[in-house]
């Protein structure tokens, strides 16, 4: 349902009235606290950060207000391509909640610490046979740390083996953090023309592939939500010249049970936890990132290594090949706790279950909505599918108006102009959690957006009118950066 | 099946309208050869029952604060955490949305943010804070990554106080972009003035010291400043934010880069994990941040709404020339945190930090008057503190679990010349009784 225009625009700390408080704290039971005979004063702060002073009915109405402001998977259908927002368990949520879990300090002596390191175990083994990879380190907090985990491995690898390579290729279909990953590693990132339809030119690669490339990165399926058929081809041609073979995760959705990276030849892939694995995405993060890799690669695993021993689970921190640390501890365990849960939840059969009607929802909708958007790529699509909005735009209708006016409509937008290679894209995933229903009304409200943009367009341009605010102006936003709040004089 | 919504007949419905027979139809573009051709090897689905019952033995089998006096610390702590963070938080309009890209159906969430980058400003004393990086460590590794490209120098002099899990991190990320780094020794626990005058030059991007650093001790940020600045380089001050409502703000005494962990702003210790990377500049080096940033701008209608802003800093646009590769940060945990801070208030924060300090002066006097447990540095310390143990500290820890108390950190797995040494946290949550109890263990322990 569209959101009705609020009247509340509050910040917390303009709800401050001084004096006025929400939290409970004990007093003191010790001894000679008065912390200005305990602390230098140098050390004191001079004066009060300027935090708001409010009532606990002040923050719940104000944060609740807040939250009403937003659409989520919870209440509206939230096709955003390429970021799985699947339906989120609660049951998840209670069990990341368990006292032994949440109030778990990470440096709690291995005794103390056993039911988390099985549960991380158990989770790394089960990833390991879902991608066909060997070992995974769940350590990496997001998809794109357990990239520059991977490339790290990648380069560790090269060097150990005397070879210092510089460049990794990426088409120009990937998502941003390939090359940033890629760069902050220490690689130059090339770009790769991929065709149409967003498959590996061949020919292209091959004149690319030298001894100077460490890997070649690639999502599949692919950001057009296509399946790249000659994999077997890509990952053989890379390996003849020493190169390592990434696979962006992000799409895993579409394969869960139905093939494997680790089986297509792949030497590295991610995941995203918050995606194919049902951890929320809570308004961008946390997420979580592990990292599958072939067993080449195991000596260069990050630091700490969860393994079972004889007398159980246990850290293991004698890597002297390891790339490292990524995070201060072992992993977004909260997150892994959830993707546990789910994984147990569904079985092997209810996984495969997953991705199928995950592409029986993408090819239902792209069926429907063929007639009044370009496709971006003939045949079926696997998970996802990336439509044009160049006829509309024509008329004078953008992508980015598409998105505002399905806001009017009770929909959160699909991700637009990505990827890059598709004209005014807009890139609509599904998921398997949504019924026929949803997808009828979310493609009759596209149907009828294709009609206004002919008879209408005003009313596009216009959009959004329902939401708490309209279009907002980012080139001031950008121009005269205004970061924080500060008192008024 | 469960959380697919579709029924059989409805399948078959839409293969109908796409003209397909089957789902396999759907699947032509992956070659036979590529096709798993049996089931994944996985344990069957569990009912809801029965896998509450599996998650609660395992989680049954952890030695959790719920039931243990926890006195562990180094970059995670048990601080209280008030009831309304969990109820809001896991609203499904904030919980389940995600980066706020279309930013009028995300007001919510930007606003949060926006009120998140002022607190952070705030406690940490800087201009500027952004929405957040995956944890204290890999802030810190950011951090490192910006000196070099704002000064165009390619050494970081780490002090021997910062966290070494975190100097690991630095390392890591180091790597790629060949940084050098240099660590700069302890003198009685705090950084050494005169090898800090020494290592500086004009080389060196950024000095890095942890305030209070990992040992507990209270650093002099200003003198640490001073020297940086001498020769154009970048002070980076790690700092635990909620320390930061009574302790002098590192922005105050001349930091150019705050950043820290905000874990204790409300964020459960979760084994390690989500947790929540604060990262705070001066405003001059905001187009160099990393990471997300909410701004404030008006909508058509002139009326205050809030956006991502300055995002061709970030991977999305600028991709192999972007500040970071960092996309999805933790948003939701700094939201926990803006809650926390808001109930918190100015005196809240004020007095958790009072209360800290002074049951942690209050228990390094009482574990003192042990025989053969001393303080092992003279330095003035904060809510945290190393002890020196006549016994190995691995044996008490163990001995000390059976009571139900998480004794403290060794040291040993860091440095082995303080391997002799327990790292010990009081948070305000700890009681007399827990302390009294705690000293009376370790008295036995010792003995």
């Amino acid at each position: 349902m569209p959101v009705t225009r609020a009247a509340y625009d509050k910040l917390v700390f303009e709800l401050s009235s001084p004096g006025r408080f929400a939290y409970s704290l004990p007093e003191s039971d010790v001894p000679d606290s008065d912390p200005a005979a305990l602390l230098p004063a140098e050390h004191v702060r001079a004066t009060a950060a300027e935090l708001p002073e409010v009532s606990e009915v002040d923050v719940i109405r104000h944060y609740s207000r807040l939250s009403q402001m937003n659409y989520g998977v919870d209440t509206h259908f939230y096709p955003l391509g390429s970021c799985t927002m699947k339906y989120n368990p609660k049951i998840n949520e209670d069990m990341a909640r368990l006292g032994g879990f949440a109030r778990l300090h990470p440096l709690a002596p291995e005794a103390g610490s056993q039911g988390a390191l099985q549960l991380m175990w158990e989770l790394a083994r089960d990833l390991a046979e879902i991608s066909g990879m060997d070992e995974v380190s769940l350590q990496p907090a997001a998809g794109a740390q357990g990239e520059l985990a991977g490339v790290l491995m990648i380069r560790a690898y090269h060097l150990a083996r005397g070879e210092r390579r510089h460049k990794v290729l990426i088409p120009d279909s990937a998502h941003g953090t390939n090359p940033a990953s890629t760069t902050l590693a220490g690689f130059s990132a090339v770009e790769l023309k991929s065709e149409a339809n967003g498959d590996v030119d061949l020919a292209d690669l091959e004149r690319h592939l030298d001894e100077d490339v460490a890997a070649f990165m690639i999502t599949q399926p692919n950001t057009l939500g296509l399946f790249e058929s000659k994999i077997h081809q890509i990952t053989e041609m890379c390996h003849a010249k020493g190169v390592q073979v990434y696979m962006d995760g992000a799409n895993f959705n579409a394969i869960l049970g139905i093939t494997r990276p680790g089986d297509l030849g792949f030497d590295v892939c991610h995941f995203n936890l918050h995606k194919t694995f049902t951890t929320p995405h809570g308004g961008g993060g946390p997420g979580s990132g592990p990292v599958g890799i072939k067993a080449h690669l195991a000596p260069f695993l990050p630091t700490p290594v969860v393994t079972r021993r004889d007398e159980g689970f246990g850290l293991d921190w004698s890597r002297p090949q390891s790339i490292g640390k990524l995070q201060a501890f072992w992993g977004n365990f909260g997150m892994l706790v959830r993707a546990y849960t789910y994984i147990r939840t569904m079985g092997p059969d209810g996984l495969r279950s997953v991705s199928e009607n995950a592409v029986l929802n993408a090819n239902y909708m792209l069926k429907r909505l063929e007639g009044d958007y370009d496709r971006s790529a003939p045949g079926p699509c696997m998970h996802e599918c990336v439509l044009s909005a160049r006829r509309q735009k024509k008329l004078g209708v953008t992508a980015m108006d598409i998105a505002k006016r399905l806001l009017d409509l009770g929909f959160y937008a699909p991700s637009t102009y990505f990827p890059l290679i598709v004209e005014e894209a807009l890139m609509i995933e599904p998921t398997e959690t949504e019924s026929k229903e949803t997808l009828d009304q979310f493609c009759d409200a596209m149907i009828q957006i294709a009609r206004e943009a002919e008879s209408d367009p005003h009313v596009i341009h216009q959009a959004p009118l329902t939401t708490p605010v309209r279009r907002l102006d980012q080139t001031l936003a950008a121009r005269q950066p205004v970061l924080r709040w500060r008192q008024p004089q | 099946m469960r959380y697919i919504s579709n029924t059989a007949a409805q399948q078959k419905e839409m293969l109908g309208v796409i003209g397909a027979s089957s789902i396999e139809d759907l699947l032509v573009r992956i070659p036979t050869k590529a096709r798993l051709s049996r089931p994944l090897n996985l344990p069957g689905a569990m009912a809801e029952t029965d896998l509450v019952r599996h998650l609660q033995r395992l989680a049954d089998r952890n030695a959790g604060a719920d039931d243990h006096a926890c006195f562990l610390g180094a970059g995670s702590y048990d601080h209280a955490i008030p009831s309304p963070i969990n109820h809001l938080i896991s609203r499904g309009e904030f919980f389940t949305a995600y980066t706020p890209y279309q930013p009028e159906a995300s007001q919510g969430t930007l606003r949060s943010i926006f009120e998140y980058q002022t607190m952070m400003a705030e406690l940490t004393g800087m201009d500027v804070a952004n929405a957040s990086i995956y944890d204290g460590a890999s802030s810190l590794a950011e951090a490192a990554l910006m000196a070099h490209s704002v000064t165009g120098r390619d050494t970081i002099l780490v002090s021997r106080g910062v966290n070494p899990l975190y100097r690991q991190v630095v390392e890591t990320y180091a790597e790629g972009p060949e940084l050098k780094l240099k660590s700069l020794p302890l003198g009685d626990g705090v950084t050494d003035g005169d090898a800090l005058r020494k290592a500086t030059s004009k080389h060196t991007a950024a000095v890095v010291i942890q305030y209070p650093n990992f040992f507990g001790c209270l650093e002099d940020v200003r003198g640490a400043a001073q020297v940086a600045h001498e020769t154009g380089a970048l002070l980076i001050v790690v700092a635990d934010p909620i320390n930061l409502g009574l302790l002098t703000p590192p922005g105050a005494s001349g930091a150019d880069i705050v950043v820290g962990e905000g874990q204790g702003l409300g964020v459960p210790m979760s084994f390690g994990g989500p947790n929540l990377g604060v990262f705070a500049a001066k405003q001059e080096l905001v187009r160099r941040m990393p990471g997300r940033l909410v701004g404030a701008t008006v909508d058509v209608d002139n009326q205050r709404g809030f956006v991502l802003t300055l995002q061709t800093r970030e991977q999305h646009i600028r991709r192999e020339k972007a500040t970071s590769n960092i996309c999805t940060n933790v948003a939701l945990c700094a939201l926990m945190a803006t809650i926390y801070v808001a109930i918190l208030g100015k005196r809240g924060l004020r007095k958790v930090g009072e209360l800290s300090t002074a049951k942690a002066h209050y228990a390094v006097r009482e574990l003192t008057k042990i025989p053969g447990v001393r303080l092992r540095f003279a330095a003035p310390f904060f809510k945290e503190f190393t002890l020196q143990l006549p016994k190995a500290p691995e044996r008490v820890i163990k001995r000390l679990l059976k009571d139900r108390m998480l004794a403290g950190v060794p040291l040993k797995g860091f440095d082995r010349a303080y391997k002799d040494c327990l790292l010990v946290a009081v948070t305000e949550k700890r009681t007399r009784e827990e302390i009294d109890a705690y000293a009376a263990a370790l008295a036995a322990a010792v003995a």
